[in-house]
């Protein structure tokens, strides 16, 4: 089987986000950025298909050079090979159509991505590369199996869960649940001397143009002041959230 | 430009975000000085949509169409605008929604702009506000494909009447069976409980709590408010509540319009994703817990203490209010 884990570089979920160019776009400066973490879980679950049955997997991203330090730790939890689409990734359905053709070139039989990337949760790459290149989907996937080219999908849904039989080629958008958090993968010192030597394939992107744009970017406006209720005083609560805020 | 609103319907009967994008693509529709149309699949009564403006209905009823299959519907959907000559199309931000925007998007060669928080900001070209960076900032977001996409955020818009005569059409697509080569197994949901995508406030516990023997109170006071009950993540992990109440940045998101955190620190990832619910309660021993400047109410106090009084307290404004 070879996989394809899609990966999106992003700031880390502490990171203060602040925006610069009069507002038209995310302030980089003193960010660290990281692997999402909903493709951290798919990343894990491909090498748990890479350990017990031989799969291969590659890694994808598309963005510039500075992505690399991501890539690179994305092999050294274990992946085989990187592919890096040299383009700024300026919208979901440009991504979607870099990550499409990289697909088709790789021939892979499972593609593994995230629910959503958590800087600009587009949560649509995974759907359109899949409308793009009609393969199966399964989104907000917490469980999968694969048994040649069946395969058991487990998907949360709004109360509850839902279990999907499908086939091959596949794409999943993943998770966390999708492998226990105390299984996911992190680099040891072998594998982090390990993919210095593998192959990170830096490939242009194929003419695409990107579907929407953002304008500018805002901060939410400074929360007023906690108004406090004491704690002998339960019922001004009652009464604060009936007539003030009007919620019950 | 015309408008097609995608409505949800579960057991035949319109679910909460159903309304609200209904109410929400009227608005929109106005706005083009157009008018919206709705698809329903498997309602028992369509032309309730006509009480949020919307003056035409797509019926359809087909029992290959339940449960939710996510190829077919974004084909149906796909097969609705064209049939409307919608330029807009508006889904609201229910699990299922999510999973068909994608696979419509690349059907439609449509920009979607998903999590937006109000009307346009402009109609030509046409502006959203959204949400980004999980909820700590907003993005105007241009679209600029023919065919528009927009997810609404949960209870950015919410139910509102407008009541109108709504004619109902039957509508069928001609769906391929190959669009049902990834199909529902088993459907495995609570039933006759608040969840958190649609519940109108939410009631969360932290590891303040202690242990999951202590969640009776939690569990009793979501009871009295109809609320769904939630947790933050290392209480998920701790195995003392399901994983799917995890809310959070790498959790479910909560948009409701109250959520009540109880034994929450407010870690920043913990309010990535429960700040776009639009009033918060914070009820924590600790007054320097981050929570505090989070919350529009707070109280500072033992929750062993706290929470029995607050149920007893709304138990009396239930019976006075009944
Ligand atoms: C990549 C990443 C992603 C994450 N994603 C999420 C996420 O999605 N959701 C999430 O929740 N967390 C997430 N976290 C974890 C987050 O950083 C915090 O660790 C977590 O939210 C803390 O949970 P807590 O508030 O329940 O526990 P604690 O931080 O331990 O807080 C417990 C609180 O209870 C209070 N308390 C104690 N006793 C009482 C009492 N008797 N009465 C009242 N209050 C009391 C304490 O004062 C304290 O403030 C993530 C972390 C990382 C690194
Ligand atoms: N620039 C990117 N490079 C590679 N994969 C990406 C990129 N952006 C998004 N993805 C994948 O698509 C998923 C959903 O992202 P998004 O649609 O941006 O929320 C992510 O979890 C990744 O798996």
């Amino acid at each position: 089987m070879k996989i394809l884990v899609c990966i999106s570089n992003v700031p880390d979920t502490t990171s203060k986000i602040n925006f610069t160019d009069d507002n038209s776009r995310f302030d980089t400066s003193g960010v660290q950025f990281v692997i999402n973490p909903n493709d951290e879980f798919g990343l894990t679950r491909a090498m748990w298909f890479k350990e017990k049955g031989g799969a291969t997997v590659h890694v994808a991203t598309v963005g510039e050079a500075t992505t690399e330090p991501t890539i690179r730790k994305a092999l050294a939890i274990g992946a085989d090979e990187a592919i890096r689409v040299d383009a700024e990734p300026t919208d979901g359905f440009f991504v979607a159509t870099q990550l499409a053709e990289v697909v088709k070139q790789g021939g892979y039989d499972l593609v593994i991505c995230g629910r959503e990337s958590i800087d600009y949760n587009g949560g649509m790459v995974p759907g359109i590369m899949a409308s793009l290149l009609g393969m199966n989907f399964v989104n907000t996937c917490i469980g999968l199996e694969a048994d040649g080219d069946q395969a058991t999908a487990v998907r949360e849904i709004d109360g509850g869960k839902e279990t999907l039989r499908t086939t091959l080629p596949l794409i999943i958008a993943g998770q966390k649940r999708l492998v226990e958090e105390s299984d996911l993968k992190i680099p040891n010192m072998r594998g982090i001397m390990m993919a210095r030597q593998k192959k990170l394939n830096v490939v242009p992107p194929v003419e695409a143009s990107p579907a929407s744009e953002d304008l500018r970017f805002e901060k939410p406006a400074p929360k007023g002041a906690v108004t406090l209720v004491d704690a002998t005083q339960v019922g001004e609560l009652v009464r604060l959230l009936h007539s003030e805020a009007k919620v019950i | 430009m015309s408008v097609l609103v995608y409505t949800e319907s579960e057991n035949g009967k319109f679910r909460k975000n159903a309304l609200e994008v209904a109410s929400y693509g009227s608005e929109v529709a106005r706005l083009l000085g157009s008018s919206a149309t709705a698809l329903s699949i498997n309602n028992e009564n369509p032309s309730q949509l006509g009480d949020y403006g919307i003056a035409s209905v797509l019926e359809v009823t087909d029992e290959a169409l339940d449960p939710f299959n996510a190829n077919a519907y974004a084909q149906l959907v796909a097969d609705a605008a064209a049939q409307a000559g919608a330029k807009v199309v508006i889904l609201s931000s229910s699990a299922d929604a999510k999973f068909m925007a994608g696979l419509l998007a690349g059907k439609l060669k449509a920009g979607y702009v998903p999590n937006v928080v109000g009307l346009p900001e402009s109609t030509s070209p046409l502006v959203v506000r959204r949400t980004a960076f999980s909820n700590k900032g907003f993005a105007n977001t241009k679209i600029l494909t023919d065919i528009k996409i927009i997810g609404l955020s949960k209870n950015a818009f919410g139910v509102v009447e407008n009541k109108v005569e709504a004619k109902v059409e039957a509508f069928s697509a001609s769906l391929d069976s190959s669009l049902f080569s990834t199909a529902s197994v088993e459907v495995d949901k609570v039933v006759g409980k608040a969840t958190i995508a649609d519940a109108d406030i939410v009631v969360s516990g932290g590891r303040g709590l202690k242990g999951p023997e202590n969640w009776g109170m939690i569990e009793e006071l979501a009871d009295v408010l109809g609320a769904a009950t939630a947790c933050s993540k290392p209480v998920s992990d701790l195995g003392w509540r399901p994983h799917s109440e995890h809310v959070g940045q790498t959790g479910k998101p909560v948009a409701s319009n109250l959520y009540i955190a109880i034994g929450i620190s407010g870690a920043i990832q913990h309010l990535a994703g429960v700040n776009a619910a639009k009033t918060k309660v914070v009820i924590n021993i600790d007054p320097e817990a981050p929570f505090f400047k989070a919350a529009d109410y707070g109280i500072v106090g033992d929750a062993f203490e706290v929470v029995p009084e607050l149920i007893e307290k709304l138990k009396e404004f239930k019976a006075q209010n009944a």
